[in-house]
This record gives C-alpha cells, structure tokens and sequence, in this order.
C-alpha cells in the first residue's frame, strides 16, 4: 500500500496551520512504517471521538469507528476483546479524553486493554470555538469563561502514570519526527499505549511560541523507572513556564486485558445441546 | 389434584430466595406446575423477605391472595401476611422468634445440636414442610442433592430434624406430569439470546438484570460467551457497539437508570447501523424509585429513547416462554434488519420462577442480514432497497470498512450534504418498513380466552400472567402484543375486532399502552392501573376488572 492510498478524497476541512495535519501524517507514516514491519493493514482499525481531530475517520483511509464525544475508548477496547489479532488506534481530543470520556481512559489503563490511544491536546475546544478545557492553563479566557477558569488544569501523564497505564508518552506537533516515533513505539507496545499529544490550535489556542522555546527531548530517562517516569511527568504541570518533556515517560510489559480474558472457548456440542444440558441442571 | 400455594419469610439473609426455590422443586418434582414470586426490600441483611410458590396442574404466572403452608423464620412472615392465611392454612415456624399456633420448631437449638450454620434454618422448615405436605422423603433428598451447591450432608441432617418433628398435616396430592425445569424470567432471556447466536454480554449490575448478568456470566466458559462488567452503562452501551462492529452478537442489560446514560450510545447505533440488543428491566421509577419492585413506566422511554428517528425493535415477553423465543428473535432480527433491538420486562418477570417447558425447538430461523464482498468497492452503508446494507468486518481482506455517527455517504465519510441527508434518512425508514414485513410471520400477538367474545382485555409484559388466568374466567379475551414497535396495527385491529368493550391493564399510573393503541385510533373503554411496585394477584384484578365493566 503506498502512501497516497492512506488518504481518503474527503474534503479536509482543518484550519491552515492545524496542528492535526501534523498528527495525520506523523499517525500515517508510523502505520507505515508498522506494515513495513509486517502490520496487516486490513487489521487496522481507527476509532475516534467527536471533535476537529476525529475528522481523521474521514481522512484516513482505513477501518474506522466515528464514534461520539468521550465514547472513544469503550469502542476500542470491545474491539479489541472481539478480536484480538485487530490493531486497535484510537484518536481522541482533550475533551474527549480528559473530560467527557475520562473514566473510559482510566479504566483502559487499569485494565491494560491493548489499545493504542492519541489524545490531540491542543487545550481548547476548537469545534464549538474556544472553549477551555481539562488542561487550558489557569485563568483561560475562554467564551464559557471570560473572566477566565477559576481551576487547575490536569496533568493527563500523571493520571495515566496512577491509572496503570503501561506505555505513557507525550509528543508535540512541533517537533514531527519525534511524534512519529512515539505513536509507532506506542502501535508496537503489547498494552495499553497512551500518547499526549500537544497539539497547536491556530485559531483558538496558539501555543506555537511557548512550544518552540519549552519543548525538549527526553534523554538519558529510563522508562523502565516509574518513580522516575512520575518525576518527569511532574515537571511541567500544564500550568506554569517549565521545560516540557517529550518522549517516552514510562513504558513497561504486564499482561494485557485480552490475555488475561482469553479468547472464549470453543462451545462444547451444539448451542442447543448447551441450553438443553443447562435446562437439565434445573429441573 | 388441585393447586395450593406456600409463603416462606424471613429476614434478608436467611436464603429466602433459594429456600422458595428449593420448595418450588419439591412440588415440581411430585408433577405441579411452579410460579414463584419473590419479595425482597433493598437492603442486604434485616427486613423482610418472602416468596410465594403456587403449585397447579397448569402454568400460571401471577399469585393467589391465600396460602395453604406459611412458613415463618421470623414473625413479620405471619403478621404481615395475616390477609392470606385461611382456616385451611398450616403454619410451621421456628418457636424461638415467632409466637404462633401450628408445627413449631426449635430451630437454633437444632442447628446448634447439628453444629450447623444459622443460614441452615431454611433447610430444617423444609425438612418440617415436607413431612406436612406428605412430600416423601426420598423427594427431598432428591432435590437436595441435584440443587444445593454445597453442604448437602449437613442440610440434609438439619433437614430430617424438622421432617422428625412434623407430621402428616395437609397432605397435598400428587400428580403424574414429569418435573419440568424451573427458571427464572432473566435466565430464561439468558436462554433465549444464547439461542438466537449470542456472542457476548456486557452490563453494568442493576435489578432486575443483575441475574441475568451474574447467570451468563456463570455460563459464560461451557457457552462460548464472553462476559464483561465495565465501568458504567455508557461504556456497556459503546463496547457492545464496538463488538458488534466487530462482528459479535452483543446484548446489553440494565434498568430504567441504567438505560438513561445508555440513550446516547443507543441513538449512535440508529445511526451506524451496528445491531445491539437491549434487556430493559423495568422497576418501579421515577428515578431510583423502589429499586426491587416492578412496574411498567418505561415502555414510552423505551420507544422513544434517543435523538432523531431510526427504526427499533421493542418486545416485551409476558412469560418466560416468549422470554425464550423474543430474546432468541430480537438477537437475530436486529442483525437482519441492522437496528438495536430492546427486550422490554419488568422485575416481576425478570426475578420470578417458572416451569418452563422450552420453545426452543419451535423458534423461527431468521438469517443474518446477507453478507458483503470483500475488496475495495465496498460500502458499509450501500443504497439497497430494502434499506440493509451487506455486512463485513474488520479484518476482511482488502476492504475498508467505515461506521460512522455522522451522517454519512453510502463509504460511511461524513456529509452534510442535502441529498444524501435524505437518501440515508429514507434508507433507514426502508429498513423499518423491512423490519415490518419481517414480523408478518412471527407470533407478534398472544390471545387466550374466547376469542368470539365481545369484551376485550388487552395487557402488555408479565402483567399477562395474571390477565390470561382472570381474563378467561370472566368471559375476556385476552389480547396481548408481544411486539410493541413497530407497532403490529393490522394485526391487533384483526385481533380485538367485533369489541364491544375493552378494558386495558397495565401496572402504571399514566396508562401508557393506551396512549400508545390511541396512536392507532383505538379506544379503550376502561383502564386498570397498578403503580405500587406489586404485580396484580389474581383476587385483586378480578375486583378491579368487576369495578369497570358492565
């Protein structure tokens, strides 16, 4: 399959400097570079939410769930626990993710569900035009807060880190070659793979400048550390004006939600001969 | 040999439940036909808890309003039931909590003596109601050991205790029909869904469905299901959806609460076409209500749930038997059709026993709808039409497959274009239509009754049990629409035509089949409502159906 055939003729409707053509070209050339390495392309299957980055269901021309605000990860998972050999991706907006769907993300990382999950964090709502969200920074004016939020932003990396998360990392769209890194590290990892995405909003949250001066390459962590992979999450708060690191936090193997389940047995006998038998046991 | 009934009470955490069960096996095991209701407060330990096992020659599905055998481990049993006991009536008690007159039985000391636990109290007033009822022992023994999951020999000591301690009291005669299998309503839902080709079960617990959660999932390993209790019934809803675009056959179970955060992800299977079936097990609302009583308030939720219009499958079983068939046929009828399928049932149905002789030979093959061809041309949501697109899954070789909760192209790509904004809409009124002519052949109506007679009684749900027996006897016929949308209109109209009267019954306050047969431009003529959380007994709606009609 060339690259070309990774994009579907749909109109991209993305604002001229969108941070997610970043993402859809880092996400295409890490599928890729993962069939090179023998993905089955036909066992790809995207889920999305609601929100300018789902519209990568309409622009990648793979298997794809367009799924509804928040209601990503659920549909990822029961993909995965239905079949198994499937690659499972799901790209999801900071709303989505961190506010509408947050306890679908935490559940996946506490059960180690062997999803991969892109959250396209460009801390505001662009969609419904600029509002602010889990992770706008303090005092955000936002339209639904033009005295600016009264509350802290999260910090997803942390709640990934105690949620059990087994492959946390975060990328940024300014910095592509690494992105591309992280999402194919996060396809490749057996578990559940969560990546940050900070993502330049060009029309409500421009945070190209603070970006460019405060993002840096993680090097010499050892993501086998989890005390250290916290210590690093904690660097930047998505707050204040510290260095940002980017790159593989914490990455670990503990057995996943499908190899713990176990693909269901094949049925003894006929199903009729199962409710017979159990019609039996109650007489 | 005629009928008889039994109440056992006690309180929550005395095995109430299993000890009706157990009773309503004796009397199965010497040829009656079994209806068991279980009454139980919200709570885990304390209160009152009693069930009421009716024994006949023929399947019933609601209770008389007297008893032949109370049996009271604590003494609310017999001064919260002084209405149902009759001079005929045999109490059997344990004397050391109750103050009455009858078979008395020093239940903590025996145990004590046996060095059995106080939850064994039930098996030693079996024991005693056996030998009352003339029940050999040879039959308890037997029952014992094919349903007790464990300590058999130690309830079988305390049982024999209270058999020793009894007598011949009310012998009740014995038939000669074989035992048939006693199941729950939600077991037998269970059945019914595992018949039609289920593939996996996801819920988050709620009565009345927790059972049927907890029977799968018991199953689930000789079944071939895969069984999974997530976060929440947003998540339950979305994962079924998730599997079944992958190819599984999927249902969902809940309550009332339950299927409030499940709407949104209902509303999306409108619109991506992934099948999915929903048990909908109503209980006395609004909001959290009487969490472990019945009612039937949600059938307008139930039709209406969701944003937009899309074609559903709502049917609502009155007995286990249409459980079976109707939970096999919605599994396989939303697959044909590509539409989420709710099976509507109340806690009355859900947590009650029943003999239950299977129709499983009997239910209807439907096909899947027809599968697509793998390979680059392929459209998930191809103009046909009958509005059903060909199915595939992910994984097919060469083939892109695209759900989508946008309005889509035939691809599943987002549009928002005019024309086909309305191609898809009419696609979905097409599958409706087809959904229509795909139940022309199922039994979407049960009748009893004197199907020439003028007076008309319609019911929907469990309520039929109690309106199939009262009905009849007081010249009714009994119309009761299993299929409640698409609405079976010729049909029923067929079904009640020549009505001279009709009288409709339902266990809510508003009347909500009526308003739902006014649709239809029928009227009816009188209305029996129930709304305090109880079914209707067989005493109470033949005076409620005498107060309304000529």
């Amino acid at each position: 399959m060339s690259a070309r055939d990774f994009i579907t003729d749909a109109q991209n409707t993305w604002c001229p400097g969108c941070g997610n053509f970043v993402i859809q070209f880092a996400l295409r050339d890490a599928i890729r570079s993962a069939i090179e390495g023998g993905l089955d392309p036909d066992s790809i299957v995207l889920v999305t939410g609601i929100g300018c980055h789902a519209k990568m269901a309409d622009y990648l021309n793979i298997n794809s769930f367009y799924s509804i605000h928040g209601r990503t990860v659920p549909v990822a998972t029961a993909i995965k626990m239905a079949d198994p050999d499937l690659q499972v991706i799901c790209c999801a907006g900071d709303g989505d993710a961190y506010a509408e769907g947050l306890d679908h993300l935490v559940f996946a990382a506490k059960r180690n569900s062997d999803i991969t999950v892109i959250v396209h964090n460009n801390r505001v709502y662009g969609l419904t035009t600029g509002q602010y969200t889990p992770t706008s920074p303090s005092g955000f004016r936002g339209r639904s807060t033009p005295g600016g939020t009264k509350e802290e932003p999260f910090n997803p990396l942390e709640i990934m880190l105690a949620s059990g998360a087994t492959f946390v990392a975060r990328g940024c769209t300014r910095k592509r070659k690494e992105l591309e890194g992280v999402i194919r590290e996060g396809i490749m990892h057996r578990g559940f793979s969560f990546i940050d995405v900070l993502q330049v909003c060009a029309s409500y949250f421009n945070q190209t400048d603070v970006y460019d001066r405060a993002v840096y390459s993680l090097e010499g962590h050892d993501a086998a550390d989890f005390d250290a992979a916290c210590r690093k999450a904690r660097e930047w708060d998505y707050n204040s004006d510290s260095p940002i690191a980017i790159g593989t936090f914490f990455r670990v193997i503990r057995p996943t939600l499908e190899e713990r389940l176990g693909v269901p047995r094949k049925k003894e006998g006929t199903t009729e001969e199962t409710i017979a038998r159990i019609l039996g046991e109650r007489k | 040999m005629t009928e008889m009934s039994v109440l056992i009470g006690g309180r929550a955490g005395d095995g109430i439940n299993s000890a009706g069960l157990i009773i309503a096996h004796l009397l199965s095991r010497i040829g009656y036909r079994i209806y068991m209701y279980f009454d139980y407060p919200s709570l885990i330990k304390g209160g009152h808890n009693f069930a009421i096992i009716r024994a006949s020659p023929e399947m019933k599905g609601a209770c008389r309003r007297e008893v032949d055998f109370i049996l009271a481990l604590n003494q609310d049993t017999l001064d919260l039931h002084r209405d149902l006991v009759r001079d005929r009536t045999t109490v059997i008690c344990d004397s050391s909590r109750v103050k009455a007159t009858g078979i008395c039985i020093p239940i903590p000391g025996i145990l004590k003596e046996e060095g059995a636990p106080a939850v064994m109290g039930n098996s030693c007033i079996i024991g005693a109601f056996t030998r009352a009822a003339g029940i050999p022992w040879a039959v308890l023994e037997e029952v014992f050991s094919r349903h007790l999951r464990k300590g058999l020999e130690l309830n079988l000591k305390v049982a024999r205790r209270g058999y020793e301690m009894a007598s011949d009291h009310s012998v009740i005669p014995a038939g000669d029909s074989p035992a048939l299998p006693i199941l729950s309503g939600n077991e037998a839902i269970g059945l019914g869904l595992l018949h039609g080709g289920l593939d996996a079960y996801v819920a988050y617990p709620m009565t009345p469905t927790s059972n049927l959660l907890h029977f799968l999932a018991d199953i689930a390993d000789r079944a071939g299901l895969l069984v999974f209790h997530p976060e929440n019934e947003i998540a339950v809803m979305l994962m079924a959806l998730g599997l079944g675009y992958a190819g599984k056959k999927t249902a969902v179970g809940t309550s009332g609460g339950g299927f409030c955060l499940m709407t949104e992800g209902l509303s999306l299977a409108g619109a991506n076409e992934v099948p999915v079936v929903i048990v909908l097990g109503q209980r006395a609302g609004p909001s959290t209500g009487m969490p472990t009583y019945t009612g039937q308030s949600d059938l307008h939720f139930a039709l209406h749930a969701g944003q937009g219009e899309f074609p559903r499958l709502v049917v609502a079983p009155g007995d286990p038997k249409q459980a079976f068939t109707w939970s096999s046929l919605a599994l396989r009828l939303a697959w044909r059709y590509q539409v989420p399928a709710l099976i509507l049932c109340d806690k009355t149905l859900c947590e009650g026993y029943y003999s239950f002789s299977s129709p499983a030979a009997s239910v209807p093959r439907i096909d899947d709808a027809p599968a697509g061809t793998p390979g680059p041309s392929y459209r998930r949501y191809l103009l046909t039409d009958d509005g059903v697109s060909p199915l595939l899954f992910p994984g097919s070789p060469g083939t892109v497959i695209k759900v989508n909760s946008y309005t889509h192209d035939e691809a599943g790509i987002t549009t928002e274009a005019a024309e086909m904004a309305s191609l898809m809409t009419e696609k979905r009124i097409r599958k409706g239509k087809a959904l229509e002519n795909g139940l022309l052949d199922l039994p979407v109506i049960a009748q009893s009754g004197d199907t020439s007679s003028d007076k008309t009684l319609v019911c929907w749900g469990s309520t039929a049990g109690a309106c199939s027996e009262v009905g009849p006897e007081l010249g009714f016929r009994v119309i009761q629409p299993v299929v409640l949308s698409p609405f079976p209109a010729e049909k029923f109209l067929r079904a009640t035509r020549g009505t001279h009267e009709m009288v409709v019954v339902e266990e809510n306050a508003y009347g909500q089949l009526e308003m739902l047969l006014n649709r239809f431009g029928v009227r009816a003529d009188a209305s029996v409502r129930k709304y305090d959380g109880r079914p209707f007994a067989v005493e109470e709606l033949r005076a409620r159906l005498m107060e309304v009609v000529s």
